[in-house]
C-alpha cells in the first residue's frame, strides 16, 4: 500500500517544488519577455478557434435543453437567465479551461518532453540560463493573463449562441428579454467567480503541462507519455479545482 | 570568482551516484591536471554520461566531493554554478542544440547568456561567425539544426562549446553514430581546439581510434591538419567505467599493458 502511494507523492512533491521556483521566478529577473509574448500568441490566438467554437454551442446546447423545462412552468422568459448564470459560473471558465488543456497542457509537454530527451534543457542550464525562468515563467505568465480573457470571449459567444437557439429558432422569448435577463443574472459574485476560476485553472494547467514535460524519461516514447499524462492531469484538477472553488463560492 | 592556476582543474573525490536506489557511480576518484587530456571509455550504461553531468553540476552527487577550478563546488547552488559553467565547454551526447534557434542563435546562446561573460552585443556575431569557420560551417548561420546532417550538427554542437574559450572542454560521445571519415574529421576539430587554445580536455568516447587520435596526433596548424607525434604526448591519461566503478586509470602505456579482460576491450589494437 505505502509503496503503491510514493510515486504519486513523489510526483506530487516535485510539482510542487516546480510550482514554488515557477510562482517565485515570477518576480525575480531575468524576464524572457520574447517567450511571454510567443507563448500568448501560441495560446490566446492559437486557441481562439476552438474556444470560440465551444463557447458558441454550449451556449446554444443550454438553451436547447432549458427551454422544454422552462415551457413545463411558463418561464420562457427567464431562458436568457440561466444561460448567463451556467455560463459565466461554471460552463465557460471549464470548457475553455479543458479546450486549453488538451491544446496548450499537452502542447507545453511535448515541446520540453523533447527538449529534456535531446539534452536541450542540459545544455540550458550549462549555457547559462535556468529553464524555470526560460520555459516554464512565459509559459506561466502567458496562460495566467490570456486564460481570463479566452474564458470571457467563451462567455460571450456563448450567450450569442444561446440567443440564436431562444430567440431565433424556437421564439422563446424577445431579444430585448434575453438580454436584459441575462445581464441582470449576473452578479458580482458571478464575474468574481468566473474570473477567479480562469486565473487559477490558468496555473494549474501551465504547470502540469511543464513539470510533465520536465521530468520526461525515456526517448521519445517518454514524450508522449508525458504528454497523455499532462492532459490527463491538468484536466481532472481543472473539474476537481471547479468544485472547490464553487464550494468557496456557495458557503460564502 | 578567484582564479587558482595551481592543482588540477577538475578532481573528483570518491564520488557516488544514485537515481534513487540504484548507485550508477560508485566512488570513483580522478584528477584531470591543467592541459591534460583524460579520455572515458566504457560500455552503454556504466555511467560515462552522468558523470560529466556531475562535472558540470547538472546532477549532484550522492556522496564524495567534485573541486573544479581549486574550488570545492559539491554544495554549489544552482546560481553559484552558473558562474563556474561560464569557463566549460559542453558538447552533449544527444546534441543539445536547440531545435527553434537557428545555428547562429545556437552558437551565440552561451555569448549573450552565460552571466560571467557579459559579451558586448556587436562582438557577439563576430565571434560566432569565428567559431563556425573554425569547424568549417561558416556558411550555415542562417540555418536551422533539423536543416543539418548529423555530423554538421555535431561540429555546429562543437562551434558552440568553443565560442566562450572554455577552459575545460567536456565531449559526450562526439563521435557516436557517424561514419568513419566523419568521425576523424570531428576528432580533428576536437584536437585542433585542444592543441591552439591548450584548452584541458574530457572526452567520453566508444571508439578506441578516438583515444588513439587524441593520444598520438597533434594539431599543426602550418599544414592545416594532423601531424603524427613522435612517441605519445605526455598529458593523456585513459579512465574506463564498468558499471559505475573505475575499472582502469592510467597512462596510455598501462592501458595498452593493462590484462584486465575488460579494460582490453576498450584497448584492442
Ligand atoms: N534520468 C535517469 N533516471 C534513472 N536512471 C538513469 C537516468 N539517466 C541514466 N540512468 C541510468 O544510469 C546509468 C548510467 O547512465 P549513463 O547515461 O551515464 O550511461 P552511459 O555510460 O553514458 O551510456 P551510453 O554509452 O549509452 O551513453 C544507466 O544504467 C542508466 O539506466
Ligand atoms: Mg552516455
Amino acid at each position: 500500500m505505502l509503496e503503491l502511494l510514493k510515486a504519486p507523492i513523489l510526483t506530487f512533491q516535485e510539482f510542487v517544488l516546480l510550482s514554488g521556483r515557477a510562482v517565485r521566478g515570477i518576480f525575480r529577473k531575468p524576464y524572457y519577455w520574447d517567450d511571454v509574448f510567443l507563448q500568448m500568441d501560441l495560446i490566446g490566438v492559437g486557441s481562439l478557434p476552438v474556444v470560440i467554437l465551444t463557447g458558441f454551442f454550449s451556449g446554444a446546447v443550454m438553451a436547447l435543453q432549458m427551454s422544454r423545462a422552462l415551457q413545463k412552468y411558463g418561464a420562457t422568459s427567464q431562458v436568457g437567465m440561466i444561460v448567463a448564470i451556467t455560463l459565466v459560473r461554471e460552463m465557460g471558465p471549464v470548457l475553455t479551461a479543458l479546450m486549453v488543456a488538451g491544446r496548450n497542457s499537452s502542447g507545453m509537454a511535448s515541446e520540453l518532453g523533447s527538449m529534456k530527451v535531446t539534452e536541450q534543457i542540459d545544455a540550458m542550464r550549462a549555457l547559462g540560463t535556468d529553464p524555470i525562468m526560460k520555459l516554464v515563467k512565459p509559459r506561466l505568465l502567458a496562460t495566467a493573463f490570456v486564460l481570463p480573457l479566452l474564458t470571457v470571449l467563451a462567455d460571450f459567444v456563448g450567450l450569442v449562441g444561446g440567443y440564436l437557439v431562444a430567440c431565433k429558432m424556437l421564439h422563446l422569448t424577445t431579444s430585448s428579454e434575453y438580454w436584459s435577463s441575462a445581464w441582470q443574472a449576473i452578479e458580482y459574485d458571478d464575474i468574481a467567480q468566473g474570473l477567479l476560476k480562469p486565473f487559477v485553472f490558468a496555473i494549474v494547467l501551465s504547470l502540469v503541462g511543464c513539470h510533465y514535460g520536465m521530468r520526461t524519461k525515456g526517448g521519445t516514447q517518454g514524450v508522449g507519455r508525458a504528454t497523455t499524462q499532462a492532459v490527463v492531469v491538468a484536466s481532472v484538477w481543472v473539474v476537481v479545482l471547479t468544485f472547490i472553488i464553487g464550494r468557496v463560492f456557495v458557503t460564502m | 570568482m578567484e582564479q587558482t592556476d595551481a592543482g588540477p582543474i577538475l578532481i573528483f573525490r570518491n564520488v557516488s551516484f544514485g537515481f534513487d536506489d540504484n548507485l550508477v557511480l560508485r566512488d570513483v576518484s580522478f584528477e584531470l591536471t591543467r592541459g591534460a587530456t583524460l579520455i572515458i571509455h566504457g560500455a552503454a550504461g556504466s555511467g560515462k554520461t552522468v558523470l560529466l553531468k556531475i562535472a558540470l553540476g547538472l546532477l549532484r552527487p550522492t556522496s564524495g566531493r567534485v573541486i573544479l577550478f581549486g574550488l570545492d563546488v559539491t554544495e554549489y547552488t544552482e546560481q553559484q554554478w552558473f558562474d563556474v559553467r561560464s569557463r566549460i565547454g559542453v558538447l552533449f551526447q544527444e546534441g543539445g542544440l536547440f531545435d527553434s534557434f537557428s545555428i547562429e542563435d545556437n552558437v551565440g546562446y552561451p555569448l549573450v547568456n552565460q552571466p560571467l561573460l557579459q559579451v558586448p552585443p556587436e562582438e557577439v556575431a563576430p565571434r560566432v561567425e569565428q567559431s563556425l569557420e573554425f569547424v568549417e560551417l561558416g556558411h550555415t548561420l542562417e540555418k536551422f539544426p533539423s536543416e543539418l546532417s548529423g555530423g554538421m550538427r555535431r561540429r555546429v554542437g562543437i562551434a558552440r562549446a568553443i565560442v566562450t574559450q572554455p577552459e575545460l572542454m567536456l565531449y559526450d560521445s562526439p563521435t557516436a553514430g557517424l561514419d568513419p571519415i566523419t568521425a576523424n574529421t570531428i576528432m580533428a576539430l576536437i584536437v585542433k581546439g585542444r592543441d591552439m587554445r591548450h584548452a584541458t580536455t574530457l572526452i567520453v568516447t566508444h571508439r578506441h581510434q578516438d583515444g588513439e587520435i587524441l593520444e598520438r596526433y597533434r594539431w599543426d596548424d602550418s599544414i592545416g591538419g594532423l601531424q603524427k607525434l613522435e612517441g605519445v604526448s605526455a598529458g593523456t591519461r585513459y579512465l574506463v567505467l564498468e558499471d559505475g566503478r573505475i575499472a582502469f586509470l592510467g597512462s596510455p602505456a598501462e592501458f595498452d599493458a593493462c590484462n584486465d579482460p575488460h579494460v582490453a576491450q576498450f584497448s584492442s589494437r
